[in-house]
């Protein structure tokens, strides 16, 4: 298993690399640069003396191999530099809005879960009856509505219904909690309820290849109650694509709810990242795309890794 | 980091025989599937109406009336006007035809190029499939909106290039998916016996694999035109996708429509429910599409 | 139906409701003074993006005027009772005086001003800011550098006094001593580093710097030794950082701000209108902000001038500022200058201008025989670039790709991302687009200077190089008779939007401020630049 285990990580730093190499130069084939943007637009007086200088001052004056060997070097130091927007140090930028995108993942997951694995059990249960259709319903509304619209919906009824709206500024957890879940509860509902239409989906599924087994058939004259606990322990492996579903939307929500986070106006990393690539911010954007690809390609070693204790073929492979 | 186990063996489809055949089972789908039935009757509707736009929608969707702005549902226009005084319906119905353009095009390239890649990836084996593999991880680790946003700003707006910036992240999902099929049909004895037999790749991987992977093909197929609507309708709400004056269900739900919700909820809720009812019934036929394909497939 | 009928006609109700206290606005102007302000409370707005640095010599954005400004003092500024926004008052000056020629310009500082570090400002930290901006070293940038061309030296004889050399006489230059961006920076810190601004606050203004939380807010509290007694009357202040602008409406709504100091659209203004009732009042303004259509010289057929003529013919702009206004942040027909303000040409002589005639079927008839003159096919196409920002880009390019339409043009809207759009104008990778300008007061040399020829102006996108044009501007901007110089910016505005058609105007912003009727003091002005130091701010019970 530690075989295994180290020589998975090993694979995970060409992977990095590739990510690391493709956005230096993919962000340099973007048309417009960060000074054009910076020294232009509603403000007259532009000038391209200024353009030059500030171009000087962020070293983008210089051949884009150096840019790349200043970037790289940086890389594998783990320091990321400073944003070429604000100037300050990106970790502290990404610190910054990291706490709120992290909770905001874990209390959507939590929805989801909730949400999702009693309602796919019981859809597969009552298979092709009434109770199955309107899961199924419900689950692929979820899938069917933009994140977007969701997020309007809810703020537009707090504020219609309740003359009420969430805090504006996020709290810490442990500063005040009432603060906190105010803020966050509603987008944490918005999007675990899109992201739990998957998981019931997988959850159903899984359910239902487990009462096909045929212990658990012949069973049939039971109720079930005892359905459910016959089929207990074959639902734990069953259960494997389900936690994949949801480590993989996981890793995508740090970083991946651009919308969400502008519709509930919340300081998070998507809204971050958006900000970076319309400014240009070369090292900012490449730290954070960086960032998300890590998360991603961590939460998928462990669920291989998940995979392979449970199924010790896997290892072998 | 493949995910979804390997699946079980796939038997041939059977030959199809004749139209008749396919009645039935068409009607045994509508019998057995209801609400896939249902999904397939709205999705066929969407086509039906995008294709003939122009012979459909009672006004030009582009036609700017400074009288009539804002107007409430009324006999002349039954779904109302936006804030230009354009017919919100007509709107709506020249905007499924980008909408099914964009879905269509995006779930077909989608599909079809990572399906290529997959049953390659599985054919060759080896050092062809390791560098393959790796290729989509890298891919599958790239943010989607990085994705999007650079293809956007490279090749510019405009619906072919939003076609391009959406269907690329699926490549390497729909890969992913089709290699694990295409690689337990590898082991099947027939494919083996073609290989001794002599027959040159190509043929092999069209008249062997192909075929056996086309369940999982249309599956990813029909899943992805839902999503590629919902991607479209998010990169355009987001000022990426299609501009104005391009009837599209996303241009209509962004900047006016929000401001006018209270006044004017005619404007945000047709095309929110045109976007949903599309997106939902892909889906609904989709899964029941799934449900009656394969039931040993069930693991995706 | 019924019910959504019944509520267009509240709807109805309420806009001319509206328009009801705005007309009470306009009429009893200086019926809020009598009001006697009252102290204590905190400020909230809203701020709808952030700036790059705290360095306001180098920034070109509101985002870092509205949340810094209170905290620093400036050489002059313009009189926040003022509407239109052009008269200057003194702020660190406490007097001044033009010797005749107009080249010498001397500034009596005020004594007894600190810091908030706690040190005195003296005439040598005013030098030292305006050297920054004038002359700045080779690695500093100023933003705004370009329109001191006319400073030759800037001296501090003694502490109180600074004096103003000119190369020659200049028009505008007390509106550009008064610029809202030229913050007076302690001269001790400069000589250190010229960049520790960008990172640090420190000024000597009514409200003193608390924090930046970046990406959610701003706050500042009242400075107790601010040189003007009695003033600031708030406590405190804090700006929320809110980016999208459904939030931002709803902050209001919900009375978790008190105002935006940009500006909503007609919409918003009523939505919050409709919810707040009497807890809400909106002061509107024209905005010294425009959408311009520039037209590349250097791609056919745009070079030349009859196409585009037809382009500005082609525009009912009476028609399209009665119908825009409803839903977008645009209204008054105008010209180089913002309409009502000492150098705008008046309405009637406006109308002689192509594009600005009231008689819009001859105008089209005349656009359609210019193209047909330039060879230019029926039914020709051609791209729009335009800015994604929907409010008011997007609204005003349908409302342009429409009107081209109707004398047989087919205009490709391509909307695109800011960065891009502003690279593509840039390296005139374009035909035809919607471009922009905003200044922080009404002044001639400000709104005009953009369309000098290449070379001289940084941002002339049309790439074109008009020696008269440029002859023109310099005329204006050294008369000092105000009668001579609307005779040159007429001249000007003549042969830029109508005889060589180089750039043309579509319409005017409008600035549409709803606020809490508890922020009193407050007056809009037509710049969102201006009028932020918050010090004759104050909040009612």
């Amino acid at each position: 298993m530690t075989r295994y285990i180290v020589k998975r990580l090993l694979l995970m730093i060409p992977t990095l690399l590739s990510v690391a190499v493709i956005i230096f130069f993919l962000m340099r084939i973007v048309p417009g640069d960060i000074v054009e943007l910076r020294f232009a637009g509603e403000s007259a007086y532009a000038q391209k003396e200024n353009l030059d200088k500030e171009r000087a001052r962020l070293g983008l004056d210089k051949p884009i191999w150096t840019q790349f060997v200043t970037w790289m070097g940086g890389l594998l130091r783990l320091d990321f530099g400073t944003s070429m927007w604000t100037g300050a140090p990106i970790s502290e930028e990404i610190r910054l809005r990291f706490a709120l995108s992290l909770q905001l993942a874990i209390m959507a997951t939590i929805v989801a879960i909730l949400l999702a694995i009693p309602l796919g059990v019981i859809a597969a249960l009552r298979q092709d009856t009434w109770v199955d259709y309107a899961v199924r319903i419900m689950s692929i509304a979820g899938l069917a509505t933009p994140s977007f619209w969701l997020g309007i919906v809810f703020i537009l009824g707090l504020l219609i219904i309740f003359k009420w709206l969430p805090p504006m500024v996020y709290t810490p957890f442990w500063v005040n909690p009432v603060q906190n879940l105010a803020q966050l509860i509603w987008p944490a509902l918005a999007v675990g309820y899109r992201y739990s239409a998957v998981a019931t989906r997988m959850t159903r599924s899984a359910m239902l290849e487990v009462l096909r087994e045929d212990y658990i058939r012949t069973a049939r004259a039971k109720g079930l109650w005892e359905k459910l606990i016959l089929s207990r322990h074959a639902l734990k492996n069953a259960m494997l694509p389900v936690l994949t579903v949801i480590a993989l939307e996981f890793a995508f929500l740090i970083g991946g709810l651009v919308v969400t986070e502008q519709v509930f106006n919340l300081n998070g990393l998507g809204l971050l990242f958006v900000e970076a690539i319309g400014h240009r911010d070369y090292t900012l954007t490449q730290a954070l795309v960086m960032l998300v690809a890590f998360v991603f390609i961590f939460v998928n070693f462990l669920v291989d890794l998940a995979y392979a204790w449970l199924d010790p073929r896997i290892r072998f492979r | 980091m493949a995910v979804g186990r390997p699946v079980e063996a796939v038997a041939e489809i059977p030959e199809v025989a004749g139209r008749r055949r396919w009645l039935a089972v068409v009607s045994e789908f509508c019998r057995k599937r209801p609400l896939g039935a249902v999904g397939a009757a709205v999705v066929l509707i969407n086509v039906v109406v995008g294709l003939g736009a122009n012979v459909i929608a009672p006004y030009d969707p582009v036609a700017t009336d400074y009288g009539a702005m804002l107007a409430p549902p009324s006999a002349s226009h039954w779904l109302g006007t936006d804030a230009f005084g354009r017919d919100v319906l007509s709107r709506i119905i020249y905007g499924s035809r980008t909408a099914m353009l964009v879905g269509f095009a995006c779930a077909f390239l989608g599909a079809t190029v990572g399906a290529v890649i997959g049953v390659a990836s599985a054919y060759f084996a080896g050092k062809v499939d390791l560098i393959l593999q790796r290729v989509m991880d890298i891919f599958l680790a790239f943010p989607l909106i990085i994705l999007a946003l650079a293809v956007v700003s490279i090749l510019g707006t405009g619906i072919g290039n939003v076609i391009i910036a959406i269907a690329i992240p699926m490549i390497p999902r729909a890969a992913l998916v089709t290699r694990s099929s295409a690689l337990a049909i590898r082991e099947m004895p027939y494919v083996d016996a073609a290989r001794a037999a002599g027959f040159r790749h190509r043929r092999i991987i069209l008249r062997h694999m192909l075929p056996n992977v086309m369940a999982p093909y249309l599956i990813m197929l029909t899943a992805y035109l839902g999503q590629a609507i919902l991607a479209e309708a998010s990169l355009t709400f987001l000022g990426l996708g299609v501009s104005e004056p391009t009837p599209a269900w996303g241009l209509m739900l962004r900047g006016a429509a929000v401001q006018f919700a209270e006044t004017a909820p005619w404007m945000a809720i047709f095309p929110g429910l045109a976007i949903s009812l599309a997106v939902f019934a892909f889906n609904l036929f989709g899964d029941s599409l799934r449900d009656a394909l394969d039931p040993r497939l069930r693991a995706q | 139906m019924t019910r959504v009928r019944f509520r267009t006609s509240t709807l109805r109700a309420l806009i001319a409701g509206v328009a009801g206290v705005m007309s009470m606005l306009f009429t009893t102007a200086g019926g809020e003074a009598q009001d006697k302000p009252r102290y204590g409370g905190e400020l909230v707005f809203v701020v709808p993006t952030e700036p790059a640095s705290y360095d306001a010599h180098r920034e070109g954005t509101f985002a870092l005027v509205h949340p810094l400004a209170p905290v620093y003092s400036t050489l002059l500024r313009f009189d926040p009772t003022d509407r239109t926004g052009t008269k200057v008052i003194g702020d660190l000056a406490e007097s001044w005086t033009v010797a005749k020629d107009g080249r010498t310009y001397t500034f009596k500082i005020r004594r007894g001003v600190k810091f908030h570090d706690g040190s005195d400002l003296t005439s040598k930290d005013v030098k030292a800011s305006y050297d920054k901006i004038v002359n700045p070293p080779a690695d500093v940038v100023s933003f705004r550098k370009g329109q001191y061309t006319a400073v030759e030296a800037i001296e501090a004889p003694d502490p109180s006094t600074v004096i103003f050399r000119l190369k020659w006489p200049a028009a505008s230059m007390i509106t550009a001593l008064a610029s809202p961006f030229n913050w007076i920076y302690k001269a001790d810190i400069l000589a250190k580093d010229m960049h520790w601004y960008e990172t640090h606050v420190m000024g000597s203004g009514p409200f003193v710097f608390v924090e930046h939380v970046k990406g959610a807010y701003w706050a500042g509290k009242k400075n107790p030794s601010y040189w003007d007694k009695g003033k600031p009357y708030l406590d405190s202040y804090r700006a929320l950082v809110v980016k999208d602008g459904n939030a931002q409406v709803a902050a209001v709504r919900a009375e978790r701000a008190h105002i935006q100091f940009r500006g909503f659209t007609p919409a918003e203004r009523d939505s919050i209108v409709q919810a707040l009732g009497p807890k809400a009042t909106v002061q509107e303004s024209p905005w010294d902000c425009v959408l311009l259509v520039g037209m590349n010289h250097e791609k056919k057929p745009w070079d030349d001038k009859r196409a585009r003529k037809a382009l500005t013919l082609a525009l009912d702009r009476y028609q399209g500022s009665q119908a825009l206004s409803k839903i977008a942040v645009v209204k008054s027909v105008g010209g180089v200058q913002v309409p009502g303000t000492p150098f705008a040409t008046p309405p009637e002589e406006l109308e002689k201008l192509a594009g600005y005639s009231r008689d819009i079927a001859k105008s089209r008839a005349e656009a359609r025989r210019l193209l047909k003159e330039a060879g230019v096919p029926d039914n020709f196409s051609f791209g729009l670039k335009n800015r994604n920002v929907p409010m008011p880009y997007e609204a005003v390019a349908i409302w342009l790709v429409d009107q081209w339409r109707q004398i047989g043009l087919q205009a490709r809207h391509e909307f695109i991302e800011s960065t891009k759009w502003e690279a593509d104008l840039r390296e005139g990778n374009y035909e035809v687009a919607v471009d922009t300008q905003c200044s922080y007061a009404v002044d001639p040399d400000l709104d005009l200077y953009k369309f000098q020829s290449m070379g001289i102006s940084g941002n002339n996108y049309g790439r074109y190089v008009d020696k008269v044009l440029d002859d023109l501007y310099q005329k204006q901007s050294r008369a000092l008779d105000a009668e001579e110089r609307k005779k040159w910016v007429r001249d000007f505005e003549r042969r830029l939007v109508d005889e060589e058609a180089h750039y043309f105007y579509t319409l005017q912003w409008h600035r549409i401020i709803p606020h809490s009727v508890k922020l009193r003091g407050w007056t809009v002005t037509p710049s969102h630049y201006l009028n932020n130091q918050l010090d004759t701010v104050w909040l009612s019970e």
